[in-house]
C-alpha cells in the first residue's frame, strides 16, 4: 500500500486504484485542496483510471467535500475513466440523497462489490 | 451538566474558514450536556460548519481582516443560532437549487441545501448577511391532534 500524504492511502486490486480517506473529518478548505492535490495526481497516473473512493474513515464531511467529488468526476469521465463511491455511512449517504448526489455517483456497499462490478464491466 | 435556562452567548471569530472548530467544540458540548442526540449533533456540526464557510467565503469575500459574530442560545428543547458577517449579503432566492439541471453537475450550491434540510427554521436578515436557524430536540406535530370523540 502507497501512502500518499496523511489524507488518503492508494491500493490496486485488479484494474482498479482504490483510493480509502485517512481522515475521520474532511472540512477544513486548506484539507480538502490537499486532498484535491493527491486524488488528482493519482489520477492523471492511470490512463482511463477506473477508481474506487473509499469512505470508510469518514465520519463528517461539508459540501466543499460534494463540490471536490464532482470536480474529480468530471476530470475521470473526460478521460474516459469511471468513478464508484463506497463504504459510506448512513449519515453521509443522507447528505448525498439529499443533494441528490445519489443519482450522479455509483455509489456500492463495499470495496469489494464496486471492484466486483468493474471487473464485471470489462 | 443539564441547564434549564437557556445558554446564551455570543462568538466573534477572525474571517478564517479553521476558525469554526473551536467554535463548533464550544456550541456541541452545549447542545451534548442539554442531552441532544447524535442525530441533532451532527445536525448541527453541519449547519453551522456550512453557514460559518459561506459567511467566510462569500460573505466576507475570504478577506481575514473581517469578523464572523455567531450568536447562540442552547435550551433543553433548542438550539438557536444566528451566523453574521459583514458582507453585503445576498437574496437566498437567487442561489440556484443544486438538485436540478445544470446545478447537480456544479460545485457549489449545496451548503445552503444542507442548511435547509438539517434546520428546522431557517431565516435571513432583510440585509441578507446574518442566518438564523433553529433545530428543536423533538419536532413539534404539523397538525395538532384533535379529539374526535370530544365534538
Amino acid at each position: 500500500m502507497a501512502e500518499i500524504k496523511p489524507r488518503i492511502s492508494v491500493e490496486y486490486a485488479e484494474k482498479a486504484t482504490i483510493v480509502s480517506f485517512t481522515d475521520e473529518n474532511i472540512l477544513e478548505e486548506r484539507d480538502i485542496k490537499a486532498l484535491q492535490d493527491s486524488i488528482m495526481s493519482v489520477v492523471e497516473q492511470t490512463e482511463r483510471i477506473k477508481l474506487i473512493l473509499d469512505f470508510g474513515n469518514v465520519q463528517f464531511l461539508s459540501s466543499a467535500v460534494l463540490g471536490l467529488l464532482i470536480r474529480l468526476s468530471k476530470r475521470i469521465y473526460e478521460h474516459d475513466g469511471q468513478l464508484k463511491l463506497c463504504n459510506i455511512t448512513p449519515k453521509i449517504f443522507e447528505i448525498f440523497k439529499i443533494t441528490r448526489l445519489t443519482k450522479t455517483f455509483d455509489i456500492y456497499k463495499d470495496v469489494e462489490s464496486a471492484v466486483e462490478d468493474l471487473s464485471q464491466a470489462n | 451538566m443539564v441547564s434549564k435556562a437557556p445558554i446564551s452567548s455570543t462568538i466573534v471569530v477572525e474571517s478564517r474558514p479553521s476558525a469554526i472548530e473551536k467554535v463548533c467544540e464550544h456550541i456541541l458540548s452545549k447542545l451534548k450536556a442539554n442531552g441532544f442526540d447524535k442525530d441533532d449533533v451532527f445536525a448541527v456540526h453541519l449547519a453551522l460548519e456550512e453557514a460559518f464557510l459561506n459567511a467566510v467565503k462569500h460573505g466576507n469575500k475570504m478577506d481575514p481582516t473581517k469578523e464572523v459574530k455567531i450568536d447562540y442560545s442552547v435550551g433543553l428543547d433548542k438550539v438557536e443560532i444566528s451566523v453574521t458577517d459583514e458582507g453585503e449579503g445576498f437574496e437566498p432566492e437567487a442561489v440556484a437549487d443544486p438538485r436540478f439541471g445544470e446545478s447537480l453537475y456544479k460545485p457549489g450550491g449545496r451548503g445552503l441545501l444542507l442548511i435547509n434540510s438539517y434546520m428546522d427554521i431557517v431565516k435571513f436578515t432583510e440585509q441578507g448577511n446574518g442566518l438564523y436557524m433553529v433545530r428543536y430536540k423533538e419536532k413539534p406535530p404539523l397538525i395538532k391532534r384533535v379529539d374526535q370523540t370530544k365534538v
